[in-house]
């Protein structure tokens, strides 16, 4: 495939016709929930021949990670083109072929961080989703103020020796691999010791645990290390600098679960999405439709503010801390959104074998949105400290 | 797509405008038009003139400097953060937009005419207390070869001392029947009484009673008002959000700044965290509201028949922000910010005039429920 070379036009066209013979119809009903989400790893087990068929073909041609370089087997889009092709997904009402912490998170992180071996060894295997990887950041006693981590990796020589306890490791029982934050340095000050390393879930003596939420699922995990022997290589970037790696991370994250909440920028209006929830003449009940309209005005903005930040990064000025704006906002709104559609199913989407059944799990997942990757309230200390100078 | 960022022309122009604006139209000017009674400041406009904002949305050859709309934004944003009176959202945006709508050697001379700051406009909507355009009933009828007007309009903002005045009025019995005339103020049978509006600012009340007008007086084509008033109020709408979000970051400053000084129980206020989470979810709604606005600007700009929802969404979100940031600083102030000696109030009335102003917040939620198909 050329797309990259092409004109605008050209290249929208071009993924339509590709969409059309390569997305099958099965994939084509908008549905990127818990249950319907494709995210791959080696003990992956396809929902159907169509998840199945979608996520390679897409991962053939990049299109799994649409910006990722082609050297590593990325579609090597600009910005300009991805918003085309998620337009474009949009249209067919395609699902995402894959998702993916290694899409989200490792892979920027390595591209980024890691030295150009650990690319090569890391980056095919994601966009192909053929290794899932979870995220091995906080601990019982390190939540919001998540440098406090105590999990510790010692230097033998050859290789580290992990000892720890990781909380919320979304859906570590299902992953391959997992990124982690260690402690190298204890006698360093908390920010200045930590390490970005990377681990074989199947190494001996890691063990999770799922943790039952209230939506039902596990999705999160407690995993447990003890005595886990990590070579040397697997470390990202330069020892007891994992901080500056994390930190980026979380920026991205905050983008990630601000932006890519299913449509809150792009994608379908509020409005529609009601009206399917509801029947058209929910949508006449006037509460609810002044605070969907206001839940729309609020959505659209933020997603103009995200394409205004990626504006100024592209023109070399970083979006930094006005990142933990995008994830408060853009979390809080996404639980408004939830509660709109809830209201909007009424007692259908009470009964979890119904017609929306999906919804409430997703409802209840939606609460963690302001709680992973930063609280609300950590967000909002960060910008009134970092952005407004107030005291500490 | 269009770039969400400011360029370095933009970027220049906000700089000097704050310059000059914070040299020669500090609050303190506008607590002084208050306390005088007066609600133009004719050597001000003469000033902006010789900037060329009122030449802001003018063609280059009726003497503007036509930077359009994003810039027309970024002067009334930053109008907006220090209250400074003018009649640049109706002179120099609304009637400027509207007049180079139409091709004739009158708007061509008036254009000019407001470019050079010799000319000021006033725009004759609402009859009622909220914004409706298309609900007109202020008569015109046929009278010989032309017509006559009669009804009142309200809420006319510097209708009282506007040399001119668009005047919207009901040519016909069907929805869209809107004839839209451009008259100067002092034509017989037209009546101008100030209203006494909390912002200090002017606004009129206009009676017309048998007013003559002839088909010379028109703009654009009898019973096609919106054509050319369309263009104007989402012009004025988009720039007015602009202002609002200059009024709330000008709210918004005074309020941080306080929270630095203000010592209580032996320390500055804003290490509480109950204030600095509010100070800080300010922030973030002025943030994505700014995103808005700029959109707005460059919408219309680069795609002026589509941009219907891209305003509202701005003068939704400039409602929503302008109304947190004075109702927040006035809180976080305490009780200086009751006071009349203090600023906040002004900045305050002025939101609230802003809001209801060209359509409030209901009004832009229907449109963006419109064209989101809701």
């Amino acid at each position: 495939m050329t797309w990259a070379t092409q004109d605008p036009e050209s290249f929208r066209q071009s993924l339509r016709t590709w969409l059309d013979t390569h997305c099958p119809q099965a994939m084509r009903d908008g549905l990127n929930t818990e249950a319907t989400i494709c995210w791959g790893g080696k003990n992956w087990q396809f929902t159907s021949e169509d998840q199945k068929l979608w996520m390679q073909n897409a991962a053939g041609v990049g299109l799994t990670t649409p910006r990722w370089p082609t050297a590593y087997g990325g579609a090597g889009f600009s910005r300009e083109q991805e918003k085309i092709y998620l337009e474009e997904l949009a249209r067919i009402n395609a699902r995402m072929p894959l998702l993916s912490f290694g899409i989200w998170m490792l892979g920027p992180a390595l591209l980024a961080f890691g030295s150009e071996a650990q690319k090569q060894k890391y980056l095919p295997q994601i966009i192909r989703g053929e290794r899932r990887w979870c995220q091995g950041y906080s601990e019982p006693g390190a939540g919001s103020d998540l440098a406090n981590v105590q999990t510790k990796a010692e230097d033998m020589g050859d290789h580290y020796l992990i000892n720890g306890q990781k909380i919320w490791t979304s859906y570590a029982d299902k992953a391959d691999w997992i990124f982690a934050l260690v402690r190298t340095d204890r006698d360093a000050p908390k920010h200045k010791g930590i390490s970005f390393i990377l681990i074989d879930i199947q190494a001996e003596g890691v063990s999770t645990r799922p943790i039952q939420l209230i939506s039902g699922a596990s999705a999160f995990c407690e995993t447990f290390f003890d005595n886990v022997k990590v070579p040397k290589e697997n470390v990202v970037g330069e020892i007891n600098k994992g901080w500056d790696i994390a930190k980026y991370l979380l920026t991205h994250e905050r983008e990630m679960i601000s932006g890519n909440n299913q449509g809150l920028t792009s994608g379908r209006p509020l409005g529609a999405i009601l009206a399917q929830t509801a029947g058209e003449e929910r949508l006449s009940d006037a509460s609810l439709r002044a605070a969907a309209m206001e839940c729309e005005i609020d959505a659209l903005s933020v997603g103009l503010t995200l394409e205004r930040y990626k504006d100024q990064a592209e023109a070399g000025a970083g979006v930094g801390d006005a990142s933990a704006m995008l994830k408060y906002m853009g979390t809080e709104l996404n639980k408004r959104r939830y509660e709109l559609m809830m209201s909007a199913g009424g007692s259908e989407a009470l009964d979890t074998d119904g017609a929306h059944g999906d919804l409430a799990m997703d409802w209840l997942r939606s609460k963690a949105n302001s709680i992973e990757g930063g609280t609300s309230e950590v967000m909002l200390g960060i910008i009134s400290r970092r952005i407004l100078g107030l005291p500490g | 797509m269009v770039k969400l960022i400011l360029s370095e022309e933009e970027t220049m122009l906000a700089e000097s405008a704050r310059g000059f604006l914070d040299a020669d139209a500090p609050v303190s000017k506008l607590r002084k038009m208050r306390d005088s009674g007066a609600t133009h400041d004719p050597e001000l406009w003469a000033e902006m003139a010789a900037m060329g904002w009122c030449g802001v949305l003018v063609p280059e050859d009726n003497g503007g400097v036509d930077m359009g709309h994003a810039a027309a934004g970024i002067i009334a944003h930053e109008l907006g953060k220090t209250l400074a009176v003018s009649p640049f959202l109706s002179t120099a945006v609304m009637a400027a937009t509207a007049l180079r709508q139409v091709d004739s050697a009158a708007s061509s001379e008036r254009l000019s005419a407001i470019a050079e700051g010799r000319l000021t406009y006033a725009l004759a909507l609402d009859e009622t207390s909220k914004f409706a355009p298309e609900n007109s009933q202020l008569a015109c009828e046929k009278s010989g070869n032309g017509f006559r007007l009669n009804g009142q309009k309200s809420f006319v903002v510097d209708g009282g001392f506007a040399d001119r005045v668009l005047v919207l009025a009901r040519s016909g019995e069907g929805p869209k029947d809107l004839t839209l005339f451009d008259l100067p103020s002092n034509r017989a049978g037209i009546t101008r009484n100030d209203q006494t509006m909390i912002d200090s600012r002017n606004a009129a009340r206009v009676e017309f009673d048998n007013v003559e007008a002839t088909g010379d007086d028109i703009i654009g084509a009898a019973g096609d008002a919106m054509t050319v008033l369309r263009p104007a109020l989402q012009a004025g709408q988009a720039a007015l959000s602009a202002e609002m979000t200059g009024l709330a970051a000008g709210a918004a400053d005074m309020t941080v700044g306080y929270l630095k000084d203000r010592q209580q129980f032996g320390r500055p206020i804003g290490s509480f965290q109950a204030l600095q989470h509010r100070a800080a979810h300010l922030w973030c709604e002025m943030e994505v509201t700014g995103s808005a606005i700029l959109n707005a600007g460059r919408m219309l700009d680069s795609d002026p028949g589509n941009a219907a929802l891209a305003v509202s969404l701005a003068k939704a979100r400039a409602i929503k922000t302008a109304k947190l940031a004075v109702i927040e600083g006035v809180q976080m102030h305490g009780g200086i910010g009751m006071t009349d000696a203090f600023d906040m109030g002004f900045f305050m009335k002025r939101a609230r005039v802003a809001s209801e102003w060209l359509g409030d917040y209901g009004y832009h939620a229907e449109q963006v429920a419109a064209a989101r198909g809701f």
